[in-house]
This record gives structure tokens, sequence and C-alpha cells, in this order.
């Protein structure tokens, strides 16, 4: 009977990882920082999705996890690459 | 034999969320640019791999079976953290946001990154017109 205790404790931290991710998103020192706290967010995302999944008990929200990683990483990839290079596909 | 994997799915559970807020406070607290790529790319990616873990097993202690999906989820974030954190290291360097916090290679070389891209990279690359082709 540990583990819904222990759900609620790993969804308050990522929602607490969330909002520091927020608070850094708009104090962000230099454009790259911005893009690593946009990449950080979609990670949190994807555990915050994961853990209501499990909370919701289905297997469904994977789907939307799996969306989230690829996306995430195609979308922090273009962010770098049009930072260093002015354009995506070249 | 169920109450230990339970507790070892909530010692899992605990244990990534614990992970991922240390990886988001790095983010927000680490003094140097190029400190600040190390707290996310790797805290955050063992936290999240926990919560993906813990959804794997997390039916198993009710009876429910062993769930493979995550594992797709897992294996594409550990393959992608360090990429994209590879992106950002070279962001940092070629616009020059890194500063002096990069140390001396002790080559008598520069960087390798530096040493494919232009002497002088300036902080804010012009971005051209792309004329309709």
């Amino acid at each position: 009977m540990i583990l819904p205790h222990a759900l609620f404790f790993a969804l308050a931290c990522f929602a607490l990882a969330f909002v520091l991710n927020l608070i850094r998103l708009l104090t962000a020192p230099t454009v790259t920082d911005r893009i690593l706290t946009l990449d950080t967010m979609t990670v949190n995302a994807i555990a915050l999705v994961v853990l209501y999944g499990i909370w919701a008990g289905t297997g469904l929200y994977l789907e939307a996890a799996v969306l989230l990683a690829l996306t995430g990483f195609v979308g922090t990839v273009a962010y770098a690459k049009f930072l260093l290079r002015g354009s995506i596909i070249e | 034999m169920m109450l230990v994997v339970e507790w070892g799915i909530a010692a899992v559970l605990v244990g990534g969320g614990l992970f991922a807020l240390i990886g988001s406070y790095g983010l927000l607290r680490l003094p140097q640019a190029m400190q600040r790529l190390h707290a996310p790319t790797k805290a955050t990616t063992i936290g999240v791999g926990a919560a993906l873990l813990a959804s794997s097993l997390g039916d198993l202690p009710g009876g429910g079976a062993f769930s493979a999906q995550e594992w797709l989820v897992a294996a594409f974030l550990l393959l992608t953290a360090p990429i994209s954190a590879l992106f950002l290291a070279k962001t940092l360097i070629l616009r020059g946001e890194a500063g002096d916090t990069l140390p001396d290679t002790r080559t008598g070389r520069p960087w390798a990154t530096l040493e494919q891209s232009p002497p002088e990279p300036s902080p804010e690359p012009p971005i051209p017109d792309h004329p309709v082709k």
C-alpha cells in the first residue's frame, strides 16, 4: 500500500521541477539556456504524463509520451541548428 | 515477494522524483553555462528513466502484466539526451556563450569545434535572407 504515496511524491517532485524550469525559462541568461530549459521541460512533461498514466491505471498515455520524446528531441536539435546556421534545412 | 516488488517500485519512484528535482534545481542554480548543461541532461534523464521503469513494473504487485512500451520511450530518451547535449555544447562554444570558462586544451590548438568554424564567432550570428529558389 506504499505505491500511491510514492506515486504522489514523485508527481509532486516532477511538478516542482516543472515550476523551477518555468522560472529558469523566464530568467534564462542566454538563448542556449532557454533551449536547454525547453528540452528539460519536455523530459519532465514526459515523466508527468507517464506518472499520470500509472495513477489513471491505463497505458494509453504512453503514446503521448512517445510523441513528446520524438518532437522534443527534434525541436531541440532544430533550435540549436537554427542558432548556429541561421536556417534549419539548408 | 510482491511486497518486496512493491517497495522496490516505490523506492524507484521516490528516487526518480528526487533526481528530476535535483536536475531542474541544478539548471536553475549552477553558475556557469557548461555546468548548467550537466544537471538536466544527466539527472533528469535518470529521473524520467526511473518513472518509466516504475510504470513498466507498476502493475506487477496488483497481479497485472509487465508492460514493454515504456522501454521504447526510455531507450529513445537515453539515446537522444547525449546528442542534444552535444548540440547545445557546440552552440555554447560557437556563440561564445561559454566565455572564459572553457579550460585550456594543452595541445597548443583550440577546441576542435572552434577549429572547424570561422576564427571570430560573432555572439549573434546574422540570419541570412533566403531567396526563393
